[in-house]
């Protein structure tokens, strides 16, 4: 099939455009399928199938052994609705989200303006502000849950304050969502600073020349050149923000926080599924869980589409 | 420090807006920097003076009992090895297989592609938080907990990796391929000799990326092991230390432990991260 594609000169492109679209597909469909395989058979094994499996026990009564499992049909689902605790634990996941999702955009953001308009010292300010993440999510947790502890934290001494940050239910969540700012912001100000760095400076002459200030420059130039990003910030920190569960369980030593106010969505599941036993329970808590965050997704994706066609 | 390199560009002058800035990014860092250095001070403390009533930043005595303890008592190098024998696996295996499937996606034809993408692409929304207990039912099945196969082989479909380098080998030039084929290469040359050069830097992104995650994930390992033996570095520290009663300046201490190897290779490969996620197309899609 190559040989006939040798005959082609160099000149002749429309030729050549039908000529190696003819090999393209050839080869493409010999071999396509075997690119994807290796991906698709852990994706297959590590996600589809446990996601059918959920779905399946779901509608069993099984224990963590998966012996003697009875159909209950709906039952699970019926028993979740009505589960105040269950939806006091998605209540603590979605406030963590409407807290953590607003500020960290903006404080990522903030942070890349900065280290992106400094102009000395660029690698010290990308390290400060990026090493948090590089910590394992306990060790952050873990070094957090000292400082916040009353009486030999640093945060209230330093402060010369005495707040329960840690053992009153209107602080408990506020010391886990300040933990994840500092914890995670350095992701998403790593996303920012890469798309500043990416749009052109020529710009910003143009606009200098026609007597742009520095807020003109911003509000017509930063920000809508940074809107992409910021969606994908957004996107990423809700679904990343309903996963609660690491820094909440540890900073409450391994329980639910005091009065149960730590407890996330996550937590809750697994409690059910390891703790109480309840695989079939645990499950369709997970297949609702799938389903919000579902929903979630789905709207974000519908909102991006009817802005595109409103741009339009 | 870096100011060196950049007094040869006549740009970089201490203009007043430049001071400034650079007054408010020292505040700022030494915001970010200070539960690290926190951190690191206790764990140089005694663990008596660590719990002392009220809290001082320094220690009054300075000793690396804690450090010391640690190494000596703890199962710190077996987490250590088992943190790198997980990570570089899991790193391995997605690296490849993420790369193979993004093309695959990307540039060539096969039955069914458009709903395995689909598939793909739905993926994104679950996780080992999100599937928890069917995912640990599913890898008991096949009796793999408790052994580094159930640590390692669940990480290793992340559908955002195949997302990501999905968009990034669109954005190839067909005619570098064609050229290739032209002259006689089948699609796996092409892809090892002409696609994958070209994407290093996306590829190093992922990898990192992944490794990053895959060193610092809690939930998968803490739900798939119990033998203290097989724990990675944030199970081994956050479950067993916790158990002793927690011990401050050891915590501490371990806590840097996990992350310094982290940190050091970030210091290292900063410009290639930031470059890295530029060329994904992450940040500028």
């Amino acid at each position: 099939m190559t040989t006939s594609a040798h005959t082609v000169l160099p000149g002749a492109r429309a030729r050549t455009a039908t000529a190696t679209a003819t090999v393209r597909r050839k080869q493409g469909f010999q071999h396509g399928g075997w690119f994807v395989a290796p991906f698709l058979a852990l994706f297959a094994l590590f996600v589809v199938w446990p996601l059918l499996r959920g779905v399946y026990l779901s509608f069993t009564d099984a224990n963590i052994s998966g012996d003697g499992a009875n159909f209950v049909g709906l039952d699970n689902y019926r028993e979740a609705l009505h589960d105040q605790a269950m939806w006091d634990a998605l209540g603590h996941s979605a406030y963590f989200t409407l807290l953590v999702v607003p500020c960290i955009t903006l404080l990522a953001f903030l942070l890349a303006m900065l280290a992106h308009h400094i102009e000395r010292g660029k690698w010290l300010w990308r390290l400060c502000f990026f090493v948090p993440f590089l910590l394992p999510s306990t060790v952050a947790a873990n070094m957090f849950q000292w400082l916040f502890t009353q009486g030999i934290g640093l945060v209230n001494e330093t402060f010369g304050i005495t707040t329960p940050w840690l053992t009153d239910k209107s602080y408990a969540m506020i010391a886990i969502v300040i933990e994840t700012l500092w914890w995670t912001v350095g992701f998403s100000f790593l996303l920012y600073l890469a798309a500043l760095q990416g749009i052109p400076g020529h710009l910003y002459e143009a606009a200098k020349l026609d007597g742009a200030n520095a807020w003109d420059r911003m509000v017509h130039i930063t920000l809508p050149m940074l809107r992409n990003i910021t969606g994908l910030v957004i996107a990423l920190q809700v679904l990343a923000s309903l996963q609660l569960f690491d820094q909440a369980v540890v900073m409450m030593d391994f329980g639910p926080g005091p009065e149960l106010s730590t407890r996330s969505f996550v937590q809750y599941t697994l409690e059910q599924g390891f703790t109480s036993y309840r695989v079939g329970y645990a499950s369709a808590m997970s297949i609702i869980f799938f389903v919000i965050i579902a929903v979630v997704a789905l709207a974000r994706m519908w909102l991006l589409r009817t802005r595109e066609e409103g741009a339009r | 420090m870096s100011s060196t390199g950049t007094r040869l560009k006549p740009r970089s002058s201490w203009t007043p807006s430049q001071i400034v800035l650079t007054l408010v990014g020292v505040a700022v860092s030494a915001v970010f920097v200070a539960p690290i250095a926190a951190a690191l001070f206790t764990s140089l403390k005694s663990e008596a003076e660590a719990a002392e009533i009220p809290p001082h930043w320094l220690p009054e005595v300075w000793t690396g009992q804690a450090w010391k303890a640690l190494w000596e008592t703890g199962n710190i190098t077996n987490w250590f090895v088992n943190s790198l024998v997980v990570s570089v696996c899991v790193t391995s295996v997605v690296l490849t297989v993420s790369a193979l499937a993004g093309y695959g996606f990307a540039r060539t034809e096969f039955r069914g592609k458009g709903v395995l993408m689909g598939l793909v692409m739905s993926g994104l929304m679950v996780s080992p938080a999100v599937l928890g207990v069917p995912l640990f039912t599913t890898v008991q099945q096949m009796g793999m907990v408790d052994t580094y196969w159930g640590m390692i082989l669940p990480q290793c479909a992340p559908a955002a990796m195949v997302y990501i380098l999905y968009k990034f080998f669109q954005g190839i030039p067909r005619e570098l391929e064609e050229a290739a084929f032209i002259d006689g290469a089948g699609r796996w040359r092409v892809f090892f000799t002409i696609v994958v050069p070209l994407a290093r830097p996306s590829l190093a992104a992922v990898g990192i990326f992944t490794f990053i995650a895959s060193w610092n994930n809690f939930l998968w390992p803490y739900m798939v092991t119990n033998n203290p033996d097989l724990m990675t570095m944030p199970n081994g520290i956050a479950t067993v230390m916790n158990s002793y009663g927690i011990q401050w300046a050891q915590l501490m201490a371990g806590g840097l432990m996990a992350g310094l190897p982290l940190i050091i290779v970030f210091v290292f490969f900063q410009r290639q991260i930031v470059t890295g996620v530029a060329h994904t197309g992450l940040a500028g899609q």
